[in-house]
């Protein structure tokens, strides 16, 4: 038996510590600053907009962690000493361990501006965040927050755009590129989100960058300056401009480090039993996901975490295995619409890549299928406003359907609760408009569909 | 955030609300001659006259004096015939509520009409006004600040709430005579529909229908985006009215038993009762056929439609207690115990109440066959009244919706409906329906847990990718409504198509293969 200590309780460091349990004997202590106990990161904002409270994200009781024999320690870790085997924690303890996992996650991007260290200023990615910008964003009207400005258009800050809605406070959304989240959005998904924050009031400004952050007598923000020199009166700034690596503690630890620990498709890292894994981890070998595509070195996506916390713990157990992710998906919520994505859909696409894109008149439901024209082979779905279903579409991507195939199948992969309008007629019509062709829908939707095709 | 219209609306509910309660402290009293004969029974004429004579013509200020009288008199009379032991005219009708209220006189009797503008149209009026607004709001799930409102997170407003649903439950039950005021508000409604005049249960009945449909234009207009939620609520709102509530009347308007052909033993749980079933018989072929209506609806509709479409089709589509969860309860879902702990206590009391319900029913039936009053030397009698009071009036009413505001709007369906429980047993194992997870998608956020009126962890079968089947799941389908990424759907199809058990890697991750057998 070996004592295998975590560092975070993300969802990467859990899921190793619940695949670990589930296969062996191992002794487990989870160590995290951030919290007592696991949470889900991705509810922060219901939280904060009083849709649930923080009990409620938790996703096991407390007692869960005590039957399966899961110690969680509320410490924070300032060193790494591999010769000693051993961490050194902030209450001044030393805890050693036979097998080191690192998951701490990531910390927000800061970009160097002038004011960026105000009080009244903050990304958003911990539960301390949160209760910043609780303490930030109330407060006696007077003080309180009468504009707050948000800097960097991705998922953050949507999530912060609709936090700050709830408490009808006024948002000014700075976003650097022409078009909304462009790394990973095609333009017209990226205008159909954009359409969708200024519907909710929401001041956007495309090609619009910050130039400094203005303090005022107590060194709080009183309001910030674009590149065009225009000011912005606002008593909170809200940093979203990515998150990296939350590695500054292990300067010292003599781990190969480059944006993230740098790790092997094992997770392993330059020292022996030491691992990394989540949002943390760099890869310094290539990661080809089975669909064929590339994967970044880093991937900041919870899901990805989940899948690294699964594979670890295998190796870690004696089966020393290496990563393969799947077919890529995602997904997230830009206010009332629903975002999924499968496979690998590129902004812009890749030269031997075309797209079809169908958008409703109404603006709110889009579907794009990215596809390669030689082979018709599909290789990646956008879907706005409608639910799919991540089986079929993950068997799709890799079996390498046709586009003709997925547009007169698509009610297989309906997931819309029951009465809700569909779509696959109207797509496939336009398909039809475009190609000259004369294709019919081929399934229904529904169980029946999945469970006899 | 409240706009001024809807200030004015909550304004205006609230001046109606108070008018309302303050309605109760209205009416002056007289006891006349011309009442007791109208309600008394001959036998007991002479008797009653007797004992109430002091009362005659006297003018009362309040019913709480008069029927105090009015009840201490019988008293007095019954407590004379017990001591001489003369069991035979003991008085057990209740006299109190039709004399209290023919009793009452004044300017509020000769003025309802006035009065029900006054006080339940404009709290209509009001709720209206506070709720057609949210039409201006763009539609989606806007659960802001439900669990720091201090009506929806056990605050002061909820606890006022509470404790008036509870008062009004017990006085509705146990003391009737004090709402005659109330009653008679509602009595030209009841002249108009079945012809006569109107009990407390036909307040209650209108006031329930009401609620549910003041509260489901506001459900339609919460979740207008969301098409099972409107065809749902529409649902609940058509059953209520016209069968749970116009047709019961209209039956009686043509002499055949009040019956709501919707409901059904064991909920109903007088359906076995000797003079329901009399009723039945005396009524004719109508009545017969009623009768077996209500056999075959739980006897065959609840395994066949639990078969195809699971116990949704009943909890929350059809049925009355589940209508008024799905509307008036809709702000405190969230308040449902989600522990482990609740679901053990759950199925064993909701079970214990279905085994009391089918012993009490059995028991009665032998008696009504056979003539014999007790069984292993317990009466049935007893057995039928201690049901009637601890399950029928305790738990369904001042529990079931007492309690909204602080455990959560499904207290009775969850802990306490033996019908409940009876689909339930049918829905987990023998149904195509089943929530369905959607492949790795889940994030762990909790919405669809925190806001499952039945306690379900939802989140616990989502994370681990397998589906929700589980016998209190009423279908309402606000976790997939609430879910903000697309990961849950309520489905019907092959009963082995169901995932019973969890995929240990969840789907996107092609570094292991190992899959639990299904």
């Amino acid at each position: 038996m070996k004592h295998i200590v975590i560092i975070g309780n993300g969802i990467a460091g859990i899921t190793t510590a619940r695949h670990i349990r589930k296969q062996s004997d191992h002794a487990i202590t989870v160590v995290s600053a951030e919290s007592a106990h696991f949470f889900s990161r991705t509810a922060l904002m219901y939280i904060y907009m009083g849709h649930m409270t923080y009990a409620n994200t938790k996703p096991y009781a407390d007692d869960f962690w005590v039957k399966n024999r899961i110690t969680l320690k509320q410490a924070y870790v300032e060193a790494v000493d591999p010769d000693n085997k051993s961490l050194q924690l902030g209450d001044g303890t030393v805890l050693s361990y036979d097998m080191l996992v690192v998951a701490v996650g990531s910390k927000p991007n800061r970009f160097g501006w002038p004011g960026q260290a105000l009080a009244g200023v903050q990304g958003l990615y911990s539960l301390q965040d949160l209760e910043a910008m609780e303490r930030h964003t109330s407060g006696p009207p007077v003080r309180g927050t009468r504009r707050a400005v948000i800097v960097g258009g991705g998922l953050i800050g949507v999530e912060m755009a609709e936090m700050l809605h709830s408490r009808q406070i006024p948002v000014t959304f700075l976003v650097r590129e022409v078009t909304f989240w462009n790394i990973a959005l095609p333009p017209e998904e990226g205008s159909l989100i954009a359409r969708h924050l200024l519907e909710h009031h929401i001041d956007l400004r495309l090609e619009t960058e910050l130039a400094e952050i203005l303090p005022d007598e107590e060194g709080r923000v009183r309001a910030v300056l674009t590149k065009t020199g225009e000011q912005i009166d606002c008593q909170f700034v809200g940093l979203t401009v990515g998150v990296g690596p939350n590695i500054d503690f292990l300067r010292s630890s003599g781990l190969a480090l480059g944006r993230g620990v740098q790790v092997n498709r094992f997770f392993e890292t330059s020292l022996p039993d030491v691992y990394a894994i989540g949002d943390c981890a760099e890869f310094t070998e290539p990661i080809v996901d089975s669909g064929g595509f590339a994967r970044r070195p880093v991937e900041q996506i919870w899901y990805t975490g989940r899948m690294h916390g699964e594979t670890l713990a295998q190796t870690i157990c004696g089966q020393r295995t290496a990563y393969q992710p799947g077919i890529f998906f995602n997904s997230a919520k830009f206010f009332d619409i629903e975002y999924q994505t499968y496979g690998s859909v590129t902004n812009p696409p890749a030269p031997d890549e075309a797209t079809f894109y169908w958008e409703h008149p109404a603006g709110q439901h889009c579907l794009r299928i990215n596809y390669r024209p030689a082979t018709g082979q599909v290789v990646g779905i956008n879907v706005f406003g409608m639910r799919l279903r991540h089986a079929v579409c993950d068997r799709w991507i890799r079996q390498q359907q046709t586009l003709t195939h997925v547009l007169t199948h698509l009610p297989e992969a309906n997931f819309d609760p029951e009465f809700f309008r569909q779509y696959e007629r109207d797509i496939l019509r336009q398909y039809n408009e475009q190609t000259g062709g004369s294709l019919a829908l081929k399934t229904r939707r529904g169980l029946f569909s999945r469970v006899f095709s | 955030m409240t706009t001024r219209i809807q200030q004015i609306g909550l304004a205006l509910f609230l001046a109606g609300f108070g008018l309302f309660i303050s309605i109760l402290t209205l009416s002056q009293f007289r006891l006349t001659d011309a009442i007791l004969t109208e309600i008394v029974k001959p036998e007991h004429r002479t008797a009653i006259r007797a004992e109430v004579a002091p009362m005659m013509d006297k003018l009362y200020g309040s019913q709480w004096a008069f029927a105090g009288d009015f009840k201490a008199a019988i008293n007095h009379l019954n407590d004379g015939y017990k001591q001489q032991q003369q069991w035979d005219r003991v008085i057990y009708d209740t006299y109190a509520f039709s004399v209290t209220k023919a009793a009452s006189t004044g300017f509020f009797p000769a003025n309802t009409g006035l009065f029900s503008g006054l006080s339940i149209g404009l709290a209509l009026f009001g709720a209206l006004l506070y709720i057609l607004p949210r039409q201006q709001q763009l539609p989606g799930i806007k659960n802001n600040h439900l669990v720091r409102h201090p009506a929806t997170a056990r605050g002061w407003i909820g606890i006022i709430v509470g404790g008036f649903l509870i008062g009004f439950y017990v006085v509705l039950y146990f003391y009737p005579e004090y709402l005659t005021n109330w009653v008679l508000l509602v009595d030209p409604l009841s002249r108009a529909l079945s012809g006569s005049p109107a009990s407390q249960w036909f307040l209650y009945g209108t006031l329930y229908t009401l609620c549910i449909l003041v509260m489901g234009i506001r459900m339609l207009i919460k979740y207008r985006h969301s098409r099972y939620q409107q065809v749902r609520t529409i649902s609940v709102m058509f059953f209520q009215t016209a069968i749970a509530f116009i047709l019961v009347e209209l039956l009686v308007r043509f002499n055949l038993p009040a019956q709501d052909l919707k409901n059904m033993w064991p909920l109903d749980y007088s359906f076995f009762f000797d003079y329901r079933i009399n009723n039945h018989l005396q009524a004719g072929t109508q009545g017969i056929w009623m009768f077996v209506w209500g056999v075959a609806l739980f006897a065959i509709g609840v395994p066949v439609m639990v078969y195809f479409f699971g116990k949704r089709w009943y909890c929350s589509w059809v049925c009355g207690c589940g209508g008024l969860a799905e509307t008036l309860g809709d702000p405190y879902r969230h308040l449902s115990d989600k522990s482990l702990k609740a679901w053990k206590i759950e199925r064993y009391v909701v079970h214990g109440v279905l085994a009391f319900a089918v012993v009490m029913t059995l028991g009665v039936l032998y008696t009504f066959l056979t003539g014999n009053g007790s069984v292993l030397g317990i009466s049935t009698y007893d057995l039928r009244s201690w049901y009637g009071f601890g399950v029928g009036s305790i738990f369904a009413g001042v529990v079931g919706t007492g309690f909204y505001p602080l455990m959560g709007n499904r207290v009775w369906c969850r802990f306490g409906c033996p019908l409940a429980a009876y689909l339930g047993l049918v829905q987990r194992f023998r149904s195509r329906f089943r929530i369905t997870t959607n492949g790795g998608q889940c994030i762990s956020c909790g919405n669809c847990s925190t806001h499952c009126e039945m306690g379900i962890d939802v989140r616990w079968y989502a994370q681990r990718r397998q589906d929700i089947v589980r016998s209190s799941c009423v279908g309402c389908g606000i976790c997939s409504a609430v879910c903000p990424r697309g990961v849950l759907n309520l489905e019907n199809g092959p009963v082995e198509s169901r995932v019973m058990q969890p995929n240990p890697i969840i789907l996107g991750n092609d570094s292991i293969t190992v899959r639990v057998p299904e």
